[in-house]
């Protein structure tokens, strides 16, 4: 009753009007035809806010200083008003988990609960989530949480211990396999692959052709294939890891795939909640305070950010565009493409499905849109930015594809384990996918002293540095560059 | 809103949506990253340690109020991964301008940039408050004057911190005295029995509040030795800027150092050019000079005043001095033979030669001349850079313990 009670003081809503609302909302949700999970709301104050910003929106998050830093910067931020909180929070599970700010305006509330089902819906239904177990979501990390705490209790372990496995492995969690709706392929599946591909591939003319020589593959290779997975493949083939030591990998490493869709559909997935809040409130008939409010506020969170990019309204104008498109097609595009099969609406929904955001733009971004966004490439000269193309004729799909490249996984550098016994010392051989786009050295240094702590053994990763092929190796605690002839 | 709640259509609907409202209480019970904040804390703490000649190195720090809060660049608490450099090039949107080829969109630090945050490296800073006080308590927490004597007419006041006396019945944790605690729960217990109670059928009897004991101890004072730490800067026109920036930051750990470690030390300023005079502690750090230098001035002064003031039998007697060494060759006999003296009449006889990189080579150095010097407690150091200032101060006072290393 008392909680009830201080509710009603400091807002100027109670928890009913907002049942009221959800309700009104849902039956719009399931009536434009969102299928989200069944949702729960927690309202929370500025304070729980932060922590769960912080600890990813997960009730409970196994400890390290890494979240008391993001704390500390967040908090720093919001007290001297550099940086608002977020509006609410959704975690990706089953059923979906939402956290409200208490202080919020009503309008606010209800703008925020139909943005909610966008990202809920997203989540079901956007193939990338496929793989993340949303129903076992909170009872996984509660499991890692439970883990990692019993290690730094364990008097024979400890926090420092525990805590030198868990930076290394912070480092080097994001370098795990990207698309995890692709099987990855068990030891016995790319042996026989392996053997497949030493095969001569069929040809109807053997009978007057020279036989190929046949070259016998080398089985004893670890791993057959170049591996993705940097700290599982850590765990399986350094036989001195402690069970623990294993255990913290694991736990970061699924942690790490866990967060990998939500990073790979950033801009979709918030275009895509933006689009859908905007066109339910709007068939909501707000009366009109509230319908006022809800204009601010949508304007303010869909503005455009000068010399920034703003996600919201990126994925927002493009999720409109498709829609527009496939409704009305001009006769230029009937004439190109041919007659739309699909509604808008159909579209879109078969769009949420089966993109991510690098395919999302590569498909939707069109030239008209590049120029409305008023997109520009910059790049880094000395100490500043500098634009190096701005939306024209010649320079568009350019800016397109640097767009690509800054958005989702393309921010992390492809990197791949290739042999883990490197000149027959054990050295752990990595090759960096190189796309132009040059390792920062200082954290590649660090990142590699991480890898070195963690396999025991040289480590040396080959990339390009300044367009020449070098190879970084890092032992006896210090790192060496060779530059390939 | 009533009716509309009950509608059938949509209770179905709503059932599987859940609200649970805002619980003030649970907010304050479960500051959940209280433990990752310390943790992070000590890390911090740890860092500005390794990096405390840099922090002294900035200019900020110069100054007099201790409880002022500075802010501290951090190397070493941050969390690396593999990241693109500089030449990965990103993509903005324009505001209500077009923007030009060319034009300059941000500064430096890319990570700012909203919808990119955290896939680039930040600047090097990582940006922390800290109280000078804190700085200084990091920066001082080993070190001591060194060849401390002890001298007839004690004064100087020695905190030692904690010692052990008695027990008190409240207390912090950390100091509960468990043995203690459960005897006097014991004893309870015996006294609250009449009667011999037959075995199996003991009741539990727990930990009442009153049984907890805990250690209390006091902070003790004692009387050291008396000490007096004489400082003299050399002020003379050659001293230019960044050569007085240089000697008063030394000067100003020193006076941090002593003012922080002990209570009762006596320090006296003394500004030299051609002649000397002592000075004001305001006037020491703030007031600047011109003419020509006579090093011997400073230590005949400095010597005057030990003799009326502070004789060596009864007082340990610091002296420290700095100047760029740019001495009129006609005093160096004199400042030679007031050297000598002062180091005979001192516990340590500090001289500091400022020669910032790249002032030019034409300057005279008096640590050549010193070298004449064999007193074991004549110590002479050259500082370059800010960057040295704190290891040349390090290095004066730790002066005795490698002598003894070696001995």
């Amino acid at each position: 009753m008392q909680h009830n009670l201080t509710t009603l003081l400091t807002m100027d809503y109670t928890i009913h009007d907002l049942e009221d609302w959800n309700s009104r909302i849902l039956q719009a949700v399931h009536q434009v035809g969102l299928d989200p999970y069944p949702q729960e709301f927690e309202i929370c104050d500025h304070e729980d806010m932060l922590s769960y910003m912080v600890y990813s929106g997960m009730p409970s998050h196994y400890p390290h200083w890494s979240y008391g830093k993001s704390f500390e910067k967040l908090k720093t931020l919001y007290d001297y008003g550099v940086s608002g909180l977020p509006y609410e929070m959704v975690i990706n599970s089953n059923p979906s988990i939402a956290y409200l700010m208490r202080d919020n305006s009503l309008a606010l509330q209800i703008l925020t609960i139909a943005h909610v089902y966008g990202h809920n819906d997203f989540f079901k239904n956007n193939f990338t989530f496929s793989a993340t177990r949303a129903q076992y979501t909170i009872e996984t990390f509660k499991s890692h949480a439970n883990r990692a705490r019993h290690y730094v209790e364990d008097p024979s372990i400890g926090l420092e211990r525990v805590e030198r496995i868990l930076d290394a492995a912070h480092a080097l969690s994001l370098q795990c396999r990207r698309n995890l709706s692709i099987r990855k392929l068990s030891a016995e599946e790319q042996l026989e692959n392996k053997v497949q591909e030493s095969h001569p591939p069929a040809d109807p003319f053997g009978a007057i052709h020279r036989r190929p020589e046949y070259v016998s593959p080398d089985f004893n290779k670890v791993p057959l294939y170049p591996e993705e997975d940097l700290l599982i493949f850590v765990r399986d083939h350094n036989p001195h890891l402690a069970d623990w030591e294993k255990d913290l990998l694991t736990i970061v490493h699924e942690q790490a795939q866990y967060f990998i869709p939500q990073i790979e559909t950033k801009i979709m997935n918030e275009g895509w909640a933006s689009f859908w809040h905007k066109r339910i409130l709007e068939s909501l008939e707000l009366p009109q305070n509230l319908h006022l409010e809800f204009i601010v506020r949508h304007t303010q969170v869909l503005r455009p950010t000068p010399g920034g990019l703003n996600p919201y309204h990126v994925g927002m104008k493009v999720w409109e565009n498709i829609e527009k498109r496939w409704d009305q097609p001009t006769a230029e595009e009937e004439k190109e493409y041919g007659r739309r099969n699909k509604s808008g609406t159909e579209k879109l929904f078969e769009v949420r499905e089966v993109e991510r955001d690098a395919s999302f733009l590569r498909r939707y971004l069109t030239e008209e849109l590049v120029r409305e966004l008023n997109l520009f490439e910059y790049r880094t000269r000395g100490n500043e930015q500098v634009v190096s193309r701005v939306a024209d004729d010649q320079n568009w799909r350019q800016i397109k594809e640097t767009l690509i490249q800054n958005v989702g996984t393309s921010t992390i550098p492809v990197i791949k384990v290739e042999d883990s016994d490197y000149n027959n010392n054990r050295t752990l051989f990595l090759r960096h996918y190189h796309d132009g786009r040059d390792l920062q050295l200082e954290y590649a240094e660090k990142t590699l002293q991480y890898l070195h702590q963690l396999w025991g053994h040289e480590v040396a990763l080959e990339t390009f540095l300044d367009s020449r092929r070098s190879l970084l190796s890092y032992s006896d605690n210090r790192l060496a560059i060779k530059n390939a002839s | 809103m009533r009716g509309q709640r009950e509608d059938p259509t949509r209770m179905d609907r709503t059932s599987y949506t859940i609200f649970r409202p805002y619980n003030p209480s649970s907010g304050q019970r479960s500051d959940r990253s209280a433990g990752d904040r310390l943790r992070h804390r000590q890390k911090v703490r740890e860092a500005i340690r390794n990096n405390i000649a840099d922090i002294i190195a900035e200019e900020s720090i110069i100054g007099k109020d201790n409880n002022r809060i500075i802010k501290v660049p951090i190397r070493g608490v941050k969390e690396y991964r593999f990241v693109y450099g500089d030449n990965a090039p990103g993509v903005g949107q324009g505001g209500d301008q077009e923007p030009q080829p060319g034009q300059v969109v941000g500064q430096g630090d890319q990570s700012k940039q909203p919808g990119q945050a955290g896939d680039r490296p930040g600047i090097d800073y990582y940006e922390t408050d800290v109280s000078l006080d804190e700085i200084i308590d990091l920066m001082f927490e080993d070190l001591e004057l060194p060849d401390l004597e002890r001298k007839r007419l004690r004064q100087l006041e020695v905190e030692k911190q904690f010692r052990q006396k008695g027990f008190r019945r409240k207390g912090i944790r950390v100091r509960l005295d468990k043995k203690r605690t459960a005897r006097s729960r014991l004893k309870r217990k015996k006294a609250s029995q009449r009667k011999e109670v037959p075995a199996g059928l003991s009741k539990r009897f727990p930990f009442h509040r009153d049984d907890l004991r805990y250690h209390h101890s006091v902070n003790d004072l004692r009387r050291e030795s008396n000490a007096v730490v004489l400082c003299i800067m050399d002020t003379s026109g050659s001293m230019d800027t960044m050569k007085k920036y240089l000697a008063r930051s030394f000067f100003f750990i020193l006076y941090q150092f002593i003012c922080s470690r002990y209570q009762n030390v006596e320090i006296v300023f003394i500004a030299h050019h051609t002649e000397a005079q002592e000075v004001t502690e305001e006037d020491f750090f703030h007031k600047g000079e011109s003419g020509g230098t006579f090093v011997s001035s400073g230590y005949n002064k400095a010597l005057e005043i030990i003799n009326q003031r502070y004789h060596p039998a009864l007082w340990n007697v610091y002296v420290f001095h700095c100047s760029d060494g740019d001495n009129f060759d006609s005093d160096n006999p004199a400042a030679l033979k007031a050297a000598t003296e002062l180091a005979q009449s001192s516990n340590l006889f500090g001289y500091g030669e400022i020669k910032p990189l790249g002032a030019g080579y034409y300057g005279s150095s008096l640590i050549q001349l010193f070298s004449q010097i064999e007193a074991a407690n004549f110590q002479t150091i050259q500082i370059h850079r800010k960057e040295d200032i704190w290891t040349s101060f390090k290095t004066f006072l730790a002066k005795d313990r490698a002598r003894e290393d070696a001995a």
